[in-house]
């Protein structure tokens, strides 16, 4: 039997304690969680020993929700409530979605985001993607027994603010405290860097289910640094499919297909083209529902001809990353291959072509990201010891910036700037008099703001009356770590200040979220309002855990009274953690925040000034040359 | 240290033109390391909003010292000499009329596919504004000739931008 551990007040129980965190890759055909057991990043399996879970969601009239292998199994059996590939849906309006008609979904187009009618009720991609991630979370909390304090999650390094908030909400809608979002090369990078002490210059090339990215990479010892990131969000291994699956229609020359038809002959078309990665042709057999038979068969030459140009549109993206970085095919040290649609001769050999260099193949394509993720959650988490750990400097892939007159974008933050980053651009009012100011936040390189994605728009109010010309609007942008944007808007001149932030549109609001969890309770196995007060309570917990850890240790720079008003804080929530009142406990937890803003400031003062101490700006020595960017 | 001490301040580093690109990259993932928001995963919302800000200014700070062009505009900032974008100073005619040749041999090469003829612009131009930022550092560091060294970061503005067309004109070619 364990001995209970009693710890005194104000230490956490065991300082070396290790905390519960996962890598979870939601990915458009299959996700995995992974984690990090006695050092070594493992992949968690299902009852069955599955590594992957089908990233394919069932909804049955009686509410009930299934994930995984059974639906994906079932999915011409009941198309429209069997939801494949959601992930190509986040973040995206109706308009943004390739082959829309062949998709056998019920779409209800939403202000944007669109939304999928189900037997069920309807579903917006969100609240689809929140089911995989809950059902990751339970195998995870049933395989390390216990709760975890957060995940890291995976993106496409080429998903926009839209899809990445959206991912984010999703995380937040299945109860997961993200630690970070982190881009899906990156993840592989850090699990191959690590895994074979990679130093130099590597690309990442990955092509998923949906989205293909390109990263380049600076590896050194420590520091895993995204020189350029690029790609398409929406381009994948589906496209594949859907071009065996064209060919097919019009070989078979079959009659208008039901959507059960179609679900039938996009499995047999997947089915080829994994096949095809081991023999040289492949049969396609189906008895559709009118009684039509299929049989054809597929050579590698059909599929490298219909599908050369998706091959070629994988190298566009290859050669502007390059030219981002300042950087030619010959400077690339390796090229890391990641995503089960890189298994596909075809795409292999364009690689090693281009960058005339055999891929690197030896990690596992459809687990590297989940490791690299796991690894990364591991670090976040406090798992590694100082000087044991490493820094990451990932980028934001695409431009981010506001409308001006014309409908012409002005780009306030460029593509592949080191995050978290911050720039702000002043602005001026165009007619005298003017009290507002519309301001639209787009993301793209296009200089057209239609040719942009749209992510906000805003006014700002107030503006004092003044002549045209003469007021000063600063907008600040923010990127976090995560890449999401925040922006914000101020007049200058004025005493009048006015601010506003705004979430993307595409975000959820907390309030949102708060109905939806409310929805899902009706259905829901566990109790979501039982389970959100617990979350609440246990970052409260961590809250306190860590301003205590930090009074113990930078004590001194608090006053007796600062020191008194935040040990008043402490016990208030306290006594809220103890109470179910999760309005109480927020309000608590605001309270603690403020009084230790100050304190937190001084805190990275002190650590800062640690870091550089010593220096002398005459250590630098005699004879020093101007040098220009790295090579 | 302050937060709102020069980028110079920050990195420890002389406020001058030539520096050593090597320590600047060290002692920028010094601060990374410390300030960097992976670090404060666990932290209150204070201590992470404030490393958020503080790597920001990392980022920015950096951004600023690595490209010899920005660190010339920064350290004229900092003398109290804006160069500012926009500012439409008029450039001496000669230059003017040397940017114009320049442009229609870009054009020229662009139009005829000319793929050698560009590469050799690009390295030619290069060759220019190598020298030019060999002056620009003894004006800014040596002789603290503020006004002539505003001159030539303007000049060198140009050039910049006329190396990423001759650049964007031979990916146009080999994206034929």
């Amino acid at each position: 039997m364990a001995l209970l551990q009693i710890a005194e007040p104000g230490q956490s129980a065991a300082p070396h304690e290790h905390k519960l965190a996962v890598g979870i890759d939601l990915g458009t055909t299959n996700s995995l969680v992974a984690t990090v057991r006695s050092g070594l990043a493992v992949v968690l399996n299902d009852e069955l020993g599955r590594s992957l879970l089908p990233s394919v969601v069932r909804y049955d009239a009686d509410g009930s929700v299934q994930v995984g292998f059974e639906p994906q199994k079932r999915q011409a059996q009941d198309p429209k409530n069997t939801i494949a590939s959601v992930k190509r849906f986040m973040g995206r309006g109706r308009h943004d979605i390739a082959h829309l008609e062949s998709i056998p979904y019920d779409f209800v187009d939403a202000p944007g985001m669109v939304k999928l009618r189900t037997v069920a009720g309807v579903k917006s991609p969100i609240e689809v993607s929140a089911e995989i991630l809950k059902a990751l979370r339970v195998r995870a909390e049933a395989a390390l027994a216990g709760e975890l304090v957060g995940a890291v999650i995976t993106v496409p390094a080429y998903f926009d603010d839209a899809q990445r908030q959206a991912t984010k909400d999703a995380a937040k809608l299945a109860g997961i405290n993200v630690l970070r979002l982190l881009n899906e090369p990156t993840a592989a990078a850090i699990a191959y860097g690590l895994d074979n002490a990679a130093e130099g210059v590597y690309a990442v090339y990955d092509l998923g289910g949906g989205t293909f990215d390109i990263s380049i990479l600076l590896l050194s010892k420590g520091v895993f640094e995204v020189l350029a990131a690029g790609g398409d969000s929406a381009l994948g291994g589906d496209d594949f499919d859907h071009r065996i699956f064209c060919w097919i229609l019009e070989e078979a020359k079959v009659s208008p297909l039901s959507s059960g038809d179609s679900r039938l002959l996009l499995t047999r078309a997947r089915e080829a083209k994994e096949y095809l990665t081991y023999h040289a042709e492949a049969p396609i057999t189906a008895r559709l529902s009118t009684g039509e038979l299929v049989d054809l068969t597929l050579t590698t030459e059909i599929f490298n001809e219909i599908t050369q140009t998706l091959v070629m549109k994988t190298i566009q993206p290859v050669k502007k990353a390059l030219r981002d970085a300042g950087l030619s095919a010959s400077d690339i040290k390796g090229v890391v291959m990641v995503g089960g649609a890189t298994r596909m001769p075809q795409i292999q050999r364009a690689v090693g072509e281009y960058f005339r260099r055999e891929p690197l193949n030896n990690l596992d394509p459809d687990k590297v990201v989940a490791i690299g993720a796991a690894t990364q959650a591991n670090l976040l988490a406090g798992n590694r010891a100082a000087g044991d750990d490493w820094l990451l400097l990932d980028v934001i892939p695409l431009s981010l910036g506001l409308e001006t007159m014309g409908g012409i974008v002005e780009k306030v933050i460029p593509r592949n700037s080191t995050i978290p980053s911050a720039r702000a651009q002043e602005f001026t009012t165009f007619k005298d008099g003017q009290t507002a100011m519309a301001i639209h936040v787009v993301q793209g390189e296009r200089e057209l703001v239609s040719d942009c994605r749209s992510l906000a728009r805003f006014e700002l109010r107030g503006i004092p009356p003044m002549v045209a010309g003469a007021a000063r609007i600063r907008v600040t942008f923010q990127v976090d770590a995560d890449g999401l944007l925040a922006v914000s808007a101020r007049e200058m001149t004025s005493g009048v200040e006015a601010s506003v932030t705004v979430k993307p549109s595409y975000g959820l609001s907390d309030d949102e979220i708060a109905s939806m969890l409310k929805d899902s309770m009706a259905h829901a196995k566990d109790d979501a309002f039982m389970r959100a007060l617990r979350e609440t309570q246990v970052e409260a917990e961590r809250l306190i855990e860590a301003v205590q850890a930090a009074m113990s240790q930078d004590g001194e720079l608090l006053s007796d009274d600062e020191r008194g008003r935040v040990e008043r804080a402490i016990t208030k929530l306290q006594a809220a953690v103890a109470g179910d009142n999760r309005r109480h406990l927020t309000l608590a937890m605001d309270d603690l925040e403020a009084e230790t803003k100050e304190f937190a400031a001084r805190r990275m003062d002190k650590s800062i000034k640690k870091a550089l101490a010593g220096r002398r700006v005459d250590e630098l020595g005699n004879g020093l040359e101007a040098k220009g960017e790295r090579a | 240290m302050d937060f709102n001490a020069d980028h110079f301040t920050l990195f420890g580093l002389p406020r001058a033109f030539r520096i050593d690109a090597n320590t600047l990259d060290v002692r920028y993932r010094e601060l990374q390391a410390t300030v960097h928001p992976d670090r404060f995963a666990q932290a209150s919302d204070a201590e992470r909003r404030r490393s958020m800000q503080w790597a920001t200014k990392a980022n920015e700070a950096y951004q600023a010292l690595k490209k010899p062009l920005e660190r010339a505009k920064y350290l004229l900032h900092l003398a109290g000499h804006d160069v500012g974008a926009e500012n439409n100073t008029a450039m001496p005619v000669e230059f003017l009329m040397e940017q114009m040749e320049w442009r229609e041999g870009v054009a020229e090469a662009r139009a005829a596919g000319d793929h050698h003829e560009l590469e050799h612009l690009h390295h030619r131009l290069g060759e220019q504004m190598r020298a030019s930022y060999d002056e620009l550092a003894i004006l800014l560091d040596d002789s603290t000739d503020f006004a002539v060294a505003s001159d030539r970061v303007r000049r060198l503005m140009f050039l910049e931008k006329l190396l990423f067309e001759i650049d964007d004109a031979i990916v146009a070619l080999e994206e034929q």
